[in-house]
C-alpha cells in the first residue's frame, strides 16, 4: 500500500482535509509534526509521498512560508533532496507550495535557495483571495497530471503570483516541463482576473521539479473531493465525487507504482 | 454563563491604588521635540538619536509592482492627497546590535529577504540609515510593549537555526515599517496620511522623515511590596473616588458591600483582591442590569435574563439541548456521539479605537469560548456581523476622536480574515448593517461554532488538581478591559486607552487548539476555561468557585519583566487557557504541549479551602472568600420606563420608477454585495461547506445561509445564519426582536435547516441603560424574544448583552440605536437536501410563502424614499411556525429547487437576486400577491414589492412537484406569483397588469456590486 506522510507545524490547518483525501484515495497516511520528523529524519523514508498541506505556517511571519522553508532548509535539506533523488514524492499545496519554493527543491537539486529562479508573490490585487477557478494540466514532466484536463478547485492566498527571476529563468522551467498547471476559464479559454486570481506569471498554478515528482500549486484539490463541494453542485446532477479527488488519486496511484 | 467581552484595557492603570506603576518606557534616548533636533545632526547627537541596533530594510525590487503600497496610494486619495501615486512599503527589522556584520547579512538574505522579489539596505548600529531616492520616508513602529507576532518569530527563527553564531546571546528583534513617499508633501499632509492611513496611533509611533526609533521594551516598573487600600477607614466620597481612579467600575453600593466585608475580617484588602473583584463583579462578567431587579413603570422585575431568555429556553424544555447558559458555549446534540457548541461575542469599544486588533482579538476571544466549552470543542466555523456608520460619511462630519466608517469597516474585515484565516477556522456566514448612529461606537460581533464529541460536554474540578496555564505569555497588556467595556466611549477615549491596547497573535491560538484537543483526547485533564476579561482572576476565581484555589503568580510566563502582581493576575494578554490537571497526569500534559511547541506552566492548585489564595514569591498577595467573590454583590435596582412605540402610519406612496427604486436598493450598503468581504475570507478552510456566502452560476448571489457537513462520513449538516434590523429598533423595540428571531430562522430554513432543531443565540447591544427609557426598550425586546421562542419553539442557548454603547463628544452624545443580533444554528438532517437561493430552471412556477402586510416602518424603501416612522413588521406568532415547518417539509420531500427570504427590499430584493444568481428571468405578477388588509392610504402595489413583513419566502417549485408543494401549504398563505423564464429580465407587472418592473438581469448585478467595494 502506498504511504503518505502529511506535514504540519504551527499554523497548519489543511492537515485533516488533506490526509482524508490520501486515505479515500488510496494511501496509508499519516501526520507528523515538523518537530517530530526533525528529531526523527528518517521517518520521511518510510513514505513514498510527502505532502507539505495549506495554512499560515507561523502565521507568515516575514513572508508566506518563509519561516517552514527555512526550517526545512536548516533541519531536513539534505535529507529531502536524499528523499527526491531515491525516487521519493513531494506534494506542497498553497501554504506547503510557498514553503516547497523557499527549499529551493523546484530548481532542481543543482540549485540551492541562493539560485532560487521563482517566487510566490503578494497577488496583484493586494489582498487575500478566496474563489474558485478552472486549472488545465499542462503537459509537463509531472507524471500523474493527464494533459489538457481541466478541473474545478478552490483558491485561498494572498501570496500566489508566481514569478521568474527572469525571462530565462521562465524559459528553463517550459524547456524542462516544469509548468504544470495553468489557470484557465472553465471552457478552457485563457483566462484574466479573477479566473487568474492573483496575477500569476502566464497563468502558472503550479510548476514541478526537473524530475516531476516534486509538484507545488496554489489551489486545494482536497477542498474539491466531496460531490457537495462545488459551489455549484445545486445546479448539477448527482455526484460521486469532487474532481480534486481524482487528483489525489491519480498521484497515489503513480507514486505507489513508481517506489514500489 | 453569559461571559463577557473578550478584553481590553483602556488606560494606565491603578493611578487611584498608589502609585502601582509607571506605564511610560525608560527611554533609550530621551526624544526631543523636532524643533531642537538638529538635522543633519552632529556626530554625538546622532549617536543618540538612532537606534544602536541593527537595521535591515527589505524592499520589493523596483521593477516590481508593490501592492502594499498601491492600496495605501489608494486610500490616501480618497482622503483627497491626490499626490499619492508612488509609494513603496519597506518592512523594516532591528537586531541586537552585538550581532557581527557578516551575521545580519546572513539573518537577511537567509531569513529576512526573498532572492527573487526582494533586495534589502542593511545599516549598523547608531548610523544613519542607507540613503534613500524617497522624497519622504514615514516610519511606523509598533509602541514599546504592544505586542508585535513577527517580532517573535524572527527571534524564534534565528535562535533556532544558530543564525546568531555559536553560543550567541538570544537576539532581539523588533519590527517596522517603512513607507517611502515620491511627490511633493507637506509636513501636514504626511501628517494626516499618516494618522488616517498609514498608521495606528493607538498603537503605533509614528516618525516622518525622522530616522530615530526606539529598540526597548515597556519600562520595567519595581516590584512592589504588597499594597492594601486602606478601605476601612474610607468615607463614602472617598470609595468613590477609589473606584474611579482605579478605573474599578464599583459603584457605590459596591464599594460599601466590599468595605463591610473587610470590616468583618479587620483588616484591609490587598490591590489584588480589590482587582480581582472588580473584574469579577463587573457589567459584563456580572451582567448586573440584565439579571438586576428593575422597576419597569412600577412593576417589579426580579431578573429580566431569568424571565425572558432563560425562561424560554427552561420552559420549552427540549431534550436536544445539552448545555445552556452555564458553560462558556451553548450546546446541543448534533449527530450520533457528536454535539455542537456555539458562542457569540461583541468586541465592539477595542474596534471603535483598533479595528484591525479590535475585531482579531474578538474572533481570538470567541474560539477560546469554544476551545473552553466541556472540555473543549473544536472550531468549525465563524460568523461575524458589522455594524458601522454610513461609509460615504464626509470627512468634515466624522465626530472628533472617531475614525471614518470606512476605515473601521476595512480595519474590522482585515482583522477578522487574518485572525480567523491563520486559525484554518471558515469565516462562512456575517452581515453589514449601515446606520448614522453607529458612527462613534460601531458593532463587531463575532460568533465560533464547535464541533466536540458527545462525551466530553461536562467539565469538573477537583481539590489537588493542577491549576495550568496554556498558550501565550503575560504582559501588561489588556489590564482593565472588562471596566473600560462597561464604560461609555468618548472624544478622548483614544487618547485614554493609547497604551494598553491588545494584537492578537493567531498562530499563538493555533497552537493551543492543537495541543489542547490532542491533550483531551487523550484525557490529560479535567476541567478547562479560556482567559478572556478579567484574565487569569476571572479563569481560576470561576474554575474554583466550589473549592477554592492557591496561586503562585510568580510562576506564570511572562512576556518581559517587573509586572507587579495584581498585574500579572488581571492581565487580559491573550492566546491563554487554564486547565485543571489531574497530578498524576501533570508531566504526560506538560510533554504534549512542548511537543506541540506551545508554552504551559503549573501555577497552583485547586483547594477545598473555599478561598482563592494568591502569593507572589514568599508573600501573600491576597485570600478572598470564594463565596463573597462570587456571590457577595448586591443587587442593582434601575429604573426603566415603557417605551413610546410608535403608532403613526404614513402612506405607503406610488413609486413611478420601480425599477430605479429597486436598482437604487440592491446598491444600498445594507443590500448591496458583500463579495469584497467574503472573499478575503477562507470561507473553504476545513472542506466543510456545502451552502457557501454566494452561490449561483456566477457566483454573486447572496445565501441566506451556511451549510456545513462537519463529520466526513455522515451526511448530516448545519445551518448557521443571523437576522437583525436594528432600523426597527427605536420604532418598536418589541417588534424589532421579534423580526430579528424571524429573520434568522428564515435564514436557515430557506437552506433547508429543520426548524424544530435550531437553536438561537441572542446577543444585545444597547445605548445606556442607566436611562430608564433606553432600559425600557431593553425590557420590551427581551419579552419579545420570549414570547418568540417559546413560539417558534426555538431555544436560546447562549447570549451575550453589551450595554454601554454610546459615544460622548463635546456637544453631543450618540447612542446606538437598539441592537439585536440573533444567530441561529440549525440541524439539517440530509446535506444532499440543502438549497440554494438562485434559479435553477425555466418554466418552474415560483410560490410566495407568507401574507404581506402594510409594514413599512424602518424598511429600506421608507428609507430611501426618506419617510419616517411607519407600522414595523412583525410575525404573526400563530402562523408563522406553521409556516416555517410547511416549507421545511416541502424541502425534505424534494419539492423545491431554490429558496429565497424576503428581507431588506422586501419581494422586489429577492426576486431580483434569485433572478441574476441564476441567470434567469423571473416573471412576477403583483395581483397574485396574498396581501393582509393593506388600508386605503397605501399605493398597494408599493407595499407588495417593498414592505419587510416577517415570515415570507420566494420559492421555486419542481413543475411536476407543484401539487405536493401546495398540500403541505394547506390552510396557510401560499400563491404561485410567477414564472421562471428562460430570458435575462426582471418583469413585474403591477395588480393592474401594466408592466412596472422590466430590467435586464446584468443592470441588477450591477446595481447590486454597486456599492462600497472595499
Amino acid at each position: 500500500m502506498t504511504s503518505a506522510l502529511v506535514l504540519r507545524t504551527a499554523g497548519t490547518n489543511c492537515e485533516v482535509e488533506t490526509a482524508l483525501a490520501l486515505e479515500r484515495s488510496g494511501a496509508r497516511t499519516q501526520t507528523l509534526h515538523l518537530q517530530r520528523l526533525i528529531a526523527e529524519p528518517a521517518r520521511l523514508f518510510d513514505a513514498s509521498i510527502l505532502v507539505l498541506p495549506g495554512g499560515f505556517s507561523y502565521g507568515d511571519d516575514i513572508a508566506a512560508g518563509r519561516v517552514l522553508g527555512h526550517e526545512l532548509r536548516h533541519f531536513l535539506g539534505e535529507a529531502l533532496a536524499t528523499y527526491v533523488a531515491r525516487g521519493g514524492f513531494v506534494l506542497g499545496v498553497c501554504n506547503g507550495f510557498q514553503a516547497l519554493v523557499d527549499t529551493g527543491l523546484l530548481e532542481g537539486p543543482a540549485s540551492g535557495g541562493a539560485q532560487r529562479q521563482i517566487a510566490l508573490s503578494a497577488n496583484e490585487s493586494g489582498h487575500y483571495e478566496c474563489r474558485w477557478v478552472t486549472l488545465r494540466n499542462e503537459p509537463s514532466r509531472c507524471p500523474w497530471l493527464e494533459p489538457g484536463l481541466l478541473w474545478p478547485v478552490p483558491v485561498a492566498h494572498g501570496e500566489g503570483r508566481i514569478v521568474f527571476k527572469d525571462s530565462s529563468a521562465l524559459e528553463r522551467f517550459r524547456a524542462a516541463g516544469q509548468i504544470a498547471l495553468r489557470y484557465v476559464r472553465a471552457d478552457g479559454r485563457p483566462a484574466a482576473y479573477p479566473g487568474v486570481p492573483n496575477g500569476s506569471t502566464e497563468a502558472i498554478a503550479g510548476v514541478c521539479d526537473p524530475t516531476g515528482r516534486v509538484l507545488g500549486l496554489m489551489p486545494h484539490p482536497e477542498r474539491n473531493q466531496s460531490p457537495f463541494h462545488h459551489p455549484r453542485w445545486t445546479r448539477m446532477g448527482p455526484r460521486q465525487e469532487g474532481e480534486g479527488l481524482a487528483f489525489y488519486r491519480r498521484m497515489v496511484e503513480v507514486a505507489g507504482r513508481a517506489t514500489r | 454563563m453569559r461571559s463577557h467581552e473578550g478584553g481590553f484595557a483602556p488606560n494606565p492603570w491603578c493611578s487611584g491604588l498608589g502609585d502601582l506603576l509607571s506605564l511610560a518606557p525608560e527611554p533609550e534616548f530621551q526624544p526631543l521635540s523636532p524643533q531642537t533636533v538638529p538635522q543633519p545632526a552632529t556626530a554625538s547627537s546622532t549617536q543618540a538619536a538612532f537606534p544602536r541596533a541593527w537595521r535591515v530594510e527589505v524592499y520589493r525590487r523596483p521593477e516590481l509592482d508593490d501592492p502594499e503600497g498601491a492600496r495605501a496610494a489608494g486610500a490616501l486619495r480618497e482622503l483627497g492627497l491626490a499626490q499619492a501615486r508612488d509609494i513603496r512599503l519597506g518592512r523594516g527589522y532591528l537586531l541586537s546590535p552585538e550581532l557581527d556584520a557578516a551575521v545580519v547579512a546572513g539573518i537577511a538574505s537567509d531569513l529576512l529577504v526573498d532572492p527573487v522579489l526582494e533586495s534589502a539596505r542593511i545599516t549598523p548600529p547608531t548610523q544613519a540609515p542607507t540613503p534613500s531616492s524617497a522624497a519622504h520616508r514615514v516610519l511606523v513602529m509598533r509602541r514599546p510593549g504592544v505586542m508585535d507576532p513577527v517580532a517573535a518569530t524572527v527571534e524564534r527563527a534565528i535562535q533556532r537555526s544558530g543564525l546568531s553564531g555559536a553560543g550567541g546571546a538570544p537576539v532581539r528583534a523588533l519590527c517596522f515599517s517603512v513607507w517611502e513617499l515620491q511627490g511633493s508633501w507637506t509636513r501636514a499632509e504626511l501628517e494626516l496620511a499618516a494618522a488616517k492611513t498609514l498608521a495606528n496611533d493607538v498603537i503605533d509611533e509614528v516618525r516622518i522623515d525622522d530616522e530615530r526609533l526606539h529598540f526597548q521594551l515597556p519600562g520595567a516598573g519595581a516590584t512592589r511590596a504588597l499594597e492594601r487600600i486602606a478601605l476601612r477607614d474610607a468615607n463614602d466620597a472617598t470609595l468613590e473616588h477609589i473606584s474611579r481612579a482605579g478605573h474599578l467600575s464599583l459603584t457605590l453600593l459596591e464599594m460599601q458591600a466590599i468595605r463591610a466585608h473587610f470590616a468583618d475580617l479587620g483588616r484591609d484588602p490587598t490591590s489584588a483582591e480589590l482587582e480581582t473583584l472588580a473584574q469579577t463583579w463587573s457589567e459584563h462578567c456580572k451582567h448586573k442590569t440584565f439579571a438586576g431587579v428593575i422597576d419597569y413603570d412600577g412593576e417589579r422585575i426580579e431578573n429580566l435574563l431569568k424571565q425572558t431568555i432563560k425562561a424560554a429556553t427552561l420552559e420549552l424544555a427540549l431534550p436536544w439541548c445539552v448545555s445552556v447558559f452555564h458553560d462558556n458555549a451553548g450546546v446541543v446534540e448534533f449527530d450520533a456521539g457528536w454535539h455542537v457548541a456555539i458562542k457569540v461575542e461583541t468586541h465592539n469599544h477595542p474596534s471603535a479605537i483598533d479595528p484591525y486588533g479590535g475585531a482579531g482579538t474578538g474572533v481570538g476571544g470567541v474560539i477560546r469560548d469554544i476551545l473552553g466549552v466541556g472540555l473543549g470543542a473544536k472550531p468549525i466555523a465563524n460568523t461575524d456581523a458589522f455594524f458601522v456608520g454610513p461609509l460615504d460619511l464626509p470627512v468634515a462630519s466624522v465626530p472628533k476622536g472617531c475614525m471614518h466608517p470606512r476605515r473601521i469597516l476595512r480595519g474590522v474585515v482585515a482583522g477578522v480574515r487574518d485572525y480567523g484565516n491563520r486559525m484554518g477556522i471558515p469565516t462562512v456566514n456575517g452581515g453589514v448593517w449601515v446606520d448614522p448612529r453607529y458612527v462613534g461606537n460601531p458593532l463587531v460581533f463575532c460568533g465560533t461554532v464547535g464541533l466536540l464529541p458527545a462525551d466530553c460536554a461536562s467539565k469538573a474540578v477537583h481539590p489537588g488538581d493542577v491549576i495550568v496555564v496554556v498558550g501565550g505569555r503575560t504582559g501588561r497588556d489588556g489590564i482593565h478591559g472588562a471596566t473600560f467595556s462597561s464604560a461609555e466611549l468618548h472624544d478622548e477615549s483614544v487618547v485614554v486607552s493609547s497604551s494598553a491596547v491588545q494584537i492578537g497573535n493567531a498562530i499563538t491560538e493555533k497552537r493551543v487548539l492543537d495541543a489542547l484537543l490532542r491533550a483531551r483526547d487523550a484525557q490529560l485533564y479535567r476541567g478547562v476555561t479560556d482567559c478572556g476579561a478579567g484574565g487569569l482572576s476571572s479563569a481560576v476565581g470561576e474554575m474554583g468557585a466550589e473549592c477554592g484555589a492557591e496561586v503562585h503568580l510568580e510562576r506564570v510566563p511572562l512576556k518581559y519583566p517587573g509586572l507587579s502582581a495584581a498585574e500579572i493576575w488581571i492581565s487580559e494578554a491573550q492566546e491563554r487557557m487554564v486547565l485543571a490537571v489531574p497530578p498524576e497526569k501533570l508531566e504526560r500534559l506538560l510533554q504534549l504541549f512542548a511537543e506541540e511547541d506551545c508554552e504551559a506552566s503549573a501555577i497552583g492548585h485547586f483547594t477545598s479551602t473555599g478561598k482563592l489564595t494568591l502569593h507572589f514569591g514568599a508573600e501573600c498577595v491576597g485570600e478572598l472568600d470564594m463565596h463573597f467573590l462570587h456571590e457577595g454583590t448586591p443587587k442593582w435596582l434601575r429604573k426603566a420606563t415603557r417605551p413610546v412605540v410608535v403608532h403613526d402610519d404614513p402612506a405607503c406612496p406610488p413609486c413611478a420608477d420601480a425599477t430605479a427604486v429597486l436598482l437604487r436598493l440592491l446598491s444600498s450598503p445594507n443590500i448591496a454585495s458583500k463579495e469584497w468581504i467574503i472573499r478575503q475570507y477562507d470561507h473553504e478552510v476545513q472542506g466543510l461547506g456545502v451552502v457557501k456566502p454566494l452561490c449561483g452560476v456566477r457566483d454573486d448571489g447572496p445565501s441566506d445561509a451556511a451549510v456545513l457537513q462537519p463529520l466526513p462520513d455522515s451526511r448530516r449538516g448545519i445551518a448557521l445564519s443571523c437576522g437583525a434590523n436594528p432600523r426597527y429598533g427605536l420604532l418598536d423595540p418589541w417588534a424589532m426582536a421579534s423580526a430579528a428571531i424571524d429573520e434568522a430562522l428564515r435564514n436557515v430554513v430557506a437552506v433547508g435547516g429543520d426548524p424544530e432543531r435550531t437553536a438561537i443565540l441572542d446577543n444585545f447591544a444597547w445605548g445606556n441603560c442607566a436611562r430608564p427609557e433606553q432600559l425600557g426598550t431593553l425590557v420590551e425586546a427581551a419579552r419579545a424574544c420570549y414570547a418568540t421562542a417559546k413560539a417558534y419553539r426555538t431555544p436560546f442557548v447562549s447570549g451575550k448583552d453589551s450595554l454601554n454603547n454610546e459615544f460622548r463628544s463635546v456637544d453631543e452624545v450618540i447612542a446606538i440605536p437598539p441592537t439585536l443580533l440573533v444567530t441561529a444554528l440549525a440541524r439539517v438532517d440530509d446535506v444532499g437536501c440543502a438549497l440554494t437561493m438562485d434559479l435553477k430552471s425555466a418554466g418552474n412556477p415560483v410560490y410566495l410563502v407568507g401574507l404581506t402586510h402594510a409594514e413599512l416602518g424602518g424598511s429600506h424603501f421608507f428609507a430611501e424614499q426618506r419617510i419616517e416612522g411607519g407600522r414595523v413588521p412583525r410575525p404573526d406568532l400563530a402562523l408563522a411556525p406553521r409556516a416555517l415547518r410547511a416549507l421545511h417539509a416541502a424541502v425534505v420531500a424534494g419539492c423545491v429547487r431554490a429558496c429565497h427570504d424576503l428581507s431588506e427590499g422586501g419581494l422586489a430584493v429577492a426576486a431580483a437576486e434569485c433572478a441574476f444568481a441564476g441567470g434567469l428571468g423571473l416573471e412576477l405578477d403583483l395581483a397574485r400577491v396574498p396581501c393582509g388588509p393593506l388600508g386605503a392610504h397605501h399605493e398597494p402595489d408599493s407595499v407588495r414589492l417593498f414592505s419587510e413583513s416577517c415570515t415570507r419566502f420566494l420559492v421555486e417549485v419542481e413543475r411536476a412537484r407543484a401539487s405536493d408543494f401546495e398540500a403541505k401549504f394547506s390552510g396557510l398563505d401560499l400563491a404561485c406569483v410567477g414564472t421562471v423564464a428562460s430570458h435575462e429580465r426582471l418583469v413585474v407587472r403591477s395588480s393592474s397588469g401594466r408592466v412596472c418592473i422590466d430590467v435586464e438581469l446584468d443592470a441588477l448585478r450591477a446595481a447590486h456590486r454597486g456599492g462600497f467595494q472595499g
